[in-house]
Formats: structure tokens, C-alpha cells, sequence
């Protein structure tokens, strides 16, 4: 992957945040009529998303996605900081948020990362421009934190590979035009993690069929989703046969944000630290404002604290000489801190709004119309998706501290 | 809440972090650590002589006064490797009372001391009350005019290394607002001193009688500063016991984890076992946070409205997570943690003496509180 590297200067990047910023102030859309997701795992109805295609589209066309991608595959080709700023811009507007995250910060970047040249050239712009909705084909329904026993099958038939078995919570699972797919094509390999292989599977082929599941908080957004004799191109294998797991490993870096490349933009508008304190201001508890209470405010002064802290550990990857004894320790944990924080600030949300805690999307009386309890419930997708916060806190355990394997 | 600063190293600070951490683990290994509990001076001088010759002392003293010429910030690192070593000595005694002085001292009182401390001479500072507060607002001990003189009452609690210190910057009240007034060796000969038995046998704390003390009137530290230089020793302390705090709950989490790696039970290394894996590294992410926290408020330590709630966050992080890590350590090595030979209770008693200094958590979150919401 290659990058321009000379320093930009801060006349240029200051000229490229107003330029983004105008843009953003400019183009950002009103709300729909219709409730948008909160994060990118809710996208469960045809005009949440094509609403979302359009505007990641927008974003892209306007060079404020994959800025720092390179140019020869259909990205901007400017430094990393470009991006970031870009990014930092459609946060501060509050912009929809992008939709083919799996592409975008997992597929998209593993391909710039391990990915053939042709590869690259084939999927890439369509990552950006969100003409390609990707998902991704790991967990199965008896094989969850045991990601290395999946049991899905693929043989190889002539010049096609035939896919049988079932995946499960496949995010955009009914919108997905390729799956990243981890599959099994030795049985009888010595090893369980030998015998996987990694695949870019088409999914609208004879064979794939996508059934969506309801959500805990009623929404929907990802799929159980059956192979029966499934056909796929010989070519769709990345990587070595026999070599998945480690493309697998490669990937969940990425998706817990343990690797940086991703193509930018974010997925994810649960309510932060600021809109908590808000909210604080608003809810009252004993006919005053919650904000006012002395418990509450210890409360919210902690989440502070850690919420700070989530984001200083973020930034002190960047700076080795504090890193230096454990240089995996805060790329490791960092999914585990932020996400456990962000479910338990949400859950707390909730309960500062007292009686008005119980009532629920399409409530009026709803504090901001039950974004709180929405966001709450939702925070369990990202506490459990991607690996549990367990399996996170044994992989801290066991390659961060060294600790032996449960 | 208003954006602040994030989190940045100096050249020196890095320099500083790695070699004072080869430094402190090569003078300070436990059996040392443990050999001092019982020795009356409670560090070993032939280690401060080498600390005052690496220059430790004079790192945020200007050169003027013999010392380096560098910050508060490059303090962080040292203080954090001796907390790592769970080293004695009277470094960060040292370093108050050369801070309250170059807050609030005289020209006459800092070419006095300073370069005196910039080459090893040991000295502290006073302010905390009998009553357990060290608030300016609610001082108890009093400083009278007596002619030339200034006639002092009442006690002073928790002076660190008052038996070595050749200087004391004490805090009283003097015509009705705080003020500081510099003890010389003649003052503390004739005060009366009083060892006091403390929970971290590490340190040697104590406690001064200061009733019926004279002394002449240029003791005084500039009054019309005073406020501004206890509050910002508050925050010079808070940082420092921090970087402490940071320092003790990292080596807290390795031996815990080491003691987890090598105990065995029903054939198994306990440490496999995930109801001793997940609090351990609970207690290793709550340090890594503190550490960021530390680094972040060290970084903005010179920028004034930043600083408050750097050093607050530093501070409240760092005693809630080494407090669990320290407290889970004794746990999680069994019964031999419940005895006198298992190092758990070393932390344990440095996490709980630190909490105590400069304001335990629930003080600096009651102090965000109205900086923040």
C-alpha cells in the first residue's frame, strides 16, 4: 500500500478542513422521515438502506472517503491526516454515518494489506463507492468465540469451489453483494486452524440465502445465512488454501481497530460523553435536574474519566517510548475498554431518566425519543460482535500479560 | 466540557523514562526494598547521592539555581520508575518543597535553598493539618507576630522525611490568610518531632509540634502568592503521587500476573483459569489508563486551565485502579498473600497511603465535578 509521503504542511491541512467542513455543512442531510440506524448493524429496511448507499456514495464522490487509500484502486492517495480530518468533520456534523463498514474497515483494508494487485483493482471502488455491500461469513450458529472450529464446507469442483453450511449474524447478510468467508476445505487436517481457507464469496448466486433475524430491540440488520451447494469461482480464494485462520486473525485486527488503514468515516452514532452530560441537564430526578444530584454527578464525573481515558489510550499508541513493554497491550484492549464503556454509560443513561427509563421507542413521552435505551441495548452488539469482551480479555490475558490458555 | 490537550512525550521525558527505569530496577529490587522497611533512615544514601548526581533533583529547578531547567513533566517519568521499584528516599519531598519555593519563595529564600536541594540536600513540606485537611481555608495552625518575630501553633501531620530534611516549607495562617513559612535545620531542632507509623512502611513520615516556634520574620514566603502556590502544589503532588501510583500498580500487575503463571493447582497453572484472568486484566487496562492519564497530564502540566482536570483525572484513575489491582493481588495469590512475605501487601499499603495524599478519588472527582459539568 502505498502513500504520499511528504509531510503535508499546516496551511494545507488547515485549507483541507475548512474545505471539508464547508462541504459537510453544506451537503449533510436532513434527517429522513423514516428512524435512521444508530450504528451500521441496524440497517434493516430498503430505505434505511439505499438513504445510506446514497449518502456514502455522496461522501465518496466528493473525495471525503478513502482519501488516504491509493489512488490506482479508486482512493484519494493523500496522506493519512487528510482523512482523519475528513472523518473528524463529518463527525462534527453530525452526518449519517457510513454504511459498508465491513468493507470499508475490515475487507477494504485487508485487501490493501494481503489482497493481489487484480484483487485490489476488482473490489476496491466498490467498497468506496458503496456499488459493493460487503459482509462477512465467520460465526455459525454452534461456532461463535470458537471461531477456529467453523464447520462451513468448501470443496473444490473443477473450477468452482462448493460452498455448504450456515453462517450466522451476518450484518448487511440481505444487502451483500460479496462476504468475506471463512470456510473449511481440509476436514482432515491435523490441526483445526489448517483446515480453514479464506474466501471473497459472490452472495447473489444460486444457493446463498439470506433470512434476517429480529433484534433484541426489535430492529433488524443481519442474517442467518444458508449455503446449499453454492457455486463460487475458483479465483474468489484469498490466500493461500489452508491458510484462512490467519487471514481470519489478519481481519479481526482490523475489525477491532487493532490495525489502522481503514478507508475512514464512521459507523457507529451511539450517544458520547457529551450528549450524556446533556442529557443529564434535561432528565430530572426528584423534580430537579438530574445533573444537580450529587450521586449522579460522581457517576458521570467517572464515565468521564474513563472516557477519557479510552481516547488518551488511543493516542498514546502513536508515541513508542510508551509502549515499550507490552507494544500490543493498548491495540489488544482497546476494543474491550471502549465498547465495555460504552454499553455501561448507556446503561446508566437509562437509569438517570428514572420512571422515564422504562418507556421505549414510539413512546412520545420518551426521553429523545428512546435513543438512550435503543443505544444501550444496541452496545451489546459491539460488546459481543467481533469476539466476546471475554474472549477479548483472554486474548489480553494470554498475548499481552502471557498468561496460559483457559 | 471544553476540548482539551491530548497526550504527548518530550525528548527528555522518554530519555528520563528509560533511564531511570534500568536505574530504580537495579538499586531497588524487592530484598533492598524489604531490607529498609526496618532501617530508620528508610532509603539507602549512597542511592540518593548517585540520584543527586544523575541530576535528579534539579530537573524542574531553572538553571539559575544549579538545576536543569526542565518541568514538572520530566519529574513524571523518575518519580514513575521509583513507584515502579517501590524506592524510598525523599525525592518527592524534595521536590515540593522546591516547587512551594519556586511558587512562592523569596529571592533570598531561593538562592538560600535551591541550590542546596539541586545538589542533594533533602527537605519537605508541611500542610497537612491534625485534622486530616490540608484546605488553606481551613488551616488550623496559626503564625503570630511577636515583634520581629513570628510565633508559631499548632501540628503538622504526615511530613514526609522530616528526620533528613534540612529544609521544611510549612503552610499556617497569618493575618487571617494562608500563608508558608520556611523552617531552616535550627526551626525543626527545636520543634518536636514525632515519628508517626504509617500503612506504607516504605516511607518515613512525621509529624511536627510547632507550638511556642520562633522564628524571624524573613521565614515568611511572599503571602500575596500564597494561594495560588498551595493550589498549585496540590496539583504538583496530585501528578507526582500518580505517576507513583502508575509506577507501583505496573509492577503490582506483573507480579500478579508472574505468581499466576507459575502457581499450579489441580494441575493447572492457576492463571488459566478465567475467574483470575479477567479481574487481572481488568487490573492491567485500569493501569494502562492511568498511565495515559498520567502522560496526558504531565504533557499539559504547563498549560493552567488544562492542567486542573488533567492532573484530577491523573489522579482519581490512577488510586481507583492500582487500589483494585493492589487489592486483587493480595486475593489472587491465596493464603500467601495473606502474609507478611508476599509483596502483595507492599502495594497494597503504598496504593492506600497513596490514595490518602493529596486527596483520594472521591475528593478529586467532587472537584471535577464543578470543573466539568
Amino acid at each position: 500500500m502505498t502513500e504520499s509521503t511528504t509531510q503535508p504542511s499546516e496551511a494545507e491541512l488547515g485549507e483541507y478542513r475548512s474545505q471539508a467542513a464547508a462541504w459537510f455543512a453544506e451537503n449533510t442531510p436532513p434527517p429522513p422521515p423514516f428512524m435512521l440506524p444508530l450504528t451500521f448493524m441496524e440497517v434493516g429496511t430498503d430505505e434505511q438502506f439505499r438513504f445510506l448507499c446514497d449518502w456514502q456514495n455522496k461522501v465518496y464522490e466528493a473525495g471525503y472517503l478513502g482519501a488516504s487509500w491509493p489512488k490506482e484502486y479508486g482512493g484519494g492517495g493523500l496522506p493519512r491526516v487528510f482523512q482523519d480530518i475528513a472523518t473528524d468533520e463529518m463527525r462534527r456534523h453530525k452526518a449519517p454515518i457510513m454504511l459498508n463498514t465491513i468493507g470499508l474497515s475490515w475487507a477494504g483494508p485487508l485487501l490493501l494489506d494481503m489482497g493481489t494487485h487484480e484483487q485490489r483493482l476488482r473490489y476496491i471502488q466498490g467498497i468506496l463507492s458503496a456499488e459493493d455491500i460487503w459482509c462477512q461469513g465467520f460465526s455459525e450458529p454452534d461456532h461463535g468465540s470458537d471461531l477456529g472450529n467453523a464447520q462451513t464446507r468448501a470443496v473444490r469442483d473443477g473450477d468452482d469451489w462448493v460452498i455448504n453450511g450456515t453462517k450466522i449474524w451476518t450484518t448487511h447478510g440481505s444487502y451483500a453483494k460479496y462476504m468475506i468467508l471463512l470456510a473449511r476445505t481440509n476436514p482432515d487436517a491435523p490441526r483445526k486452524y489448517a483446515g480453514l481457507s479464506f474466501f471473497l464469496a459472490p452472495m447473489k448466486i444460486p444457493g446463498v440465502e439470506a433470512v434476517p433475524i429480529k433484534k433484541l430491540t426489535g430492529e433488524y440488520g443481519f442474517t442467518e445465512t444458508f449455503f446449499t451447494d453454492a457455486r463460487i469461482p475458483a479465483d474468489s480464494l484469498m490466500g493461500e488454501e489452508g491458510q484462512g485462520w490467519a487471514v481470519a486473525m489478519r481481519t479481526l485486527e482490523y475489525e477491532r481497530n487493532a490495525r489502522g488503514g481503514q478507508a475512514g468515516g464512521y459507523s457507529i452514532t451511539v450517544p458520547d460523553a457529551e450528549e450524556t452530560i446533556d442529557l443529564a441537564r434535561r432528565a430530572r430526578r426528584g423534580g430537579r435536574p438530574a445533573i444537580e444530584d450529587p450521586v449522579v454527578r460522581d457517576r458521570l464525573v467517572e464515565f468521564l474519566i474513563e472516557n477519557r481515558a479510552v481516547e488518551l489510550c488511543a493516542a498514546r499508541q502513536s508515541i513508542p517510548p510508551l509502549n515499550q513493554e507490552r507494544p500490543l497491550s493498548l491495540p489488544l484492549s482497546s476494543k474491550l475498554m471502549s465498547t465495555e464503556l460504552v454499553r455501561r454509560m448507556n446503561e446508566f443513561a437509562v437509569s438517570m431518566q428514572g420512571a422515564k427509563g422504562a418507556y421505549w421507542i414510539g413512546e412520545p413521552d420518551a426521553v429523545d425519543g428512546g435513543v438512550w435505551q435503543r443505544a444501550y441495548l444496541n452496545a451489546f452488539s459491539a460488546t459481543i460482535g467481533g469476539g466476546t469482551s471475554q474472549i477479548q480479555a483472554n486474548i489480553v490475558a494470554e498475548h499481552v500479560l502471557g498468561l496460559p490458555k483457559s | 466540557m471544553a476540548r482539551r490537550g491530548g497526550i504527548g512525550l518530550g525528548e527528555m521525558q522518554a530519555e528520563l523514562l528509560a533511564s531511570a527505569g534500568k536505574y530504580c530496577r537495579e538499586k531497588s529490587p524487592i530484598d533492598r526494598v524489604r531490607r529498609l522497611l526496618d532501617d530508620e533512615t528508610g532509603y539507602d544514601p549512597a542511592v540518593w547521592k548517585e540520584m543527586v548526581e544523575l541530576g535528579y533533583l534539579g530537573i524542574a529547578l531553572p538553571e539559575a539555581y544549579g538545576g536543569a531547567g526542565l518541568g514538572i513533566a520530566e519529574v513524571v517519568p523518575v518519580v514513575e520508575q521509583m513507584g515502579r521499584n517501590l524506592m524510598g528516599g525523599p525525592l518527592l519531598a524534595t521536590t515540593l518543597a522546591a516547587q512551594a519555593l519556586l511558587l512562592a519563595g523569596t529571592e533570598q529564600q531561593k538562592s538560600t535553598v535551591l541550590p542546596g536541594i539541586a545538589s542533594g540536600t533533602p527537605a519537605s513540606v508541611a500542610l497537612m493539618e491534625a485534622n486530616g485537611d490540608w484546605d488553606p481555608e481551613a488551616m488550623e495552625c496559626a503564625a503570630e507576630r511577636d515583634g520581629g518575630a513570628l510565633v508559631l501553633q499548632g501540628r503538622k501531620t504526615f511530613v514526609l522525611d522530616a528526620h533528613v530534611a534540612r529544609w521544611v516549607v510549612a503552610s499556617v495562617r497569618f493575618a487571617d490568610a494562608p500563608a508558608l513559612v520556611l523552617l531552616d535545620a535550627a526551626a525543626l531542632g527545636r520543634a518536636e518531632v514525632r515519628r508517626e507509623t504509617v500503612i506504607d512502611e516504605t516511607r518515613r513520615c512525621f509529624q511536627l509540634g510547632l507550638d511556642g516556634l520562633r522564628l524571624p520574620e524573613d521565614a515568611l514566603l511572599d503571602v500575596s502568592a500564597t494561594r495560588a502556590a498551595l493550589a498549585r502544589l496540590e496539583l504538583v503532588g496530585s501528578l507526582l503521587v500518580a505517576a507513583e501510583m502508575c509506577g507501583g500498580g505496573a509492577s503490582c500487575v506483573d507480579d500478579t500476573v508472574s505468581y499466576l503463571q507459575t502457581r499450579t493447582q489441580f494441575g493447572r497453572p492457576i492463571g488459566s483459569y478465567q475467574a483470575l484472568k479477567h479481574p487481572t486484566v481488568q487490573a492491567h487496562v485500569g493501569m494502562e489508563q492511568a498511565r495515559s492519564h498520567l502522560y496526558a497530564a504531565a504533557h499539559g502540566f504547563d498549560q493552567p486551565e488544562e492542567a486542573e482536570i488533567a492532573v484530577r483525572m491523573a489522579k482519581a484513575h490512577a488510586g481507583t485502579a492500582f487500589g483494585f489491582a493492589a487489592d486483587r493481588a493480595i486475593q489472587f495469590h491465596g493464603a500467601f498473600g495473606f502474609t507478611y512475605e508476599c509483596d502483595a501487601q507492599l502495594y497494597r499499603r503504598r496504593a492506600l497511603w497513596c490514595e490518602a495524599q493529596f486527596g483520594d478519588a472521591l475528593h478529586h472527582r467532587r472537584k471535577l465535578a464543578d470543573l466539568i459539568l
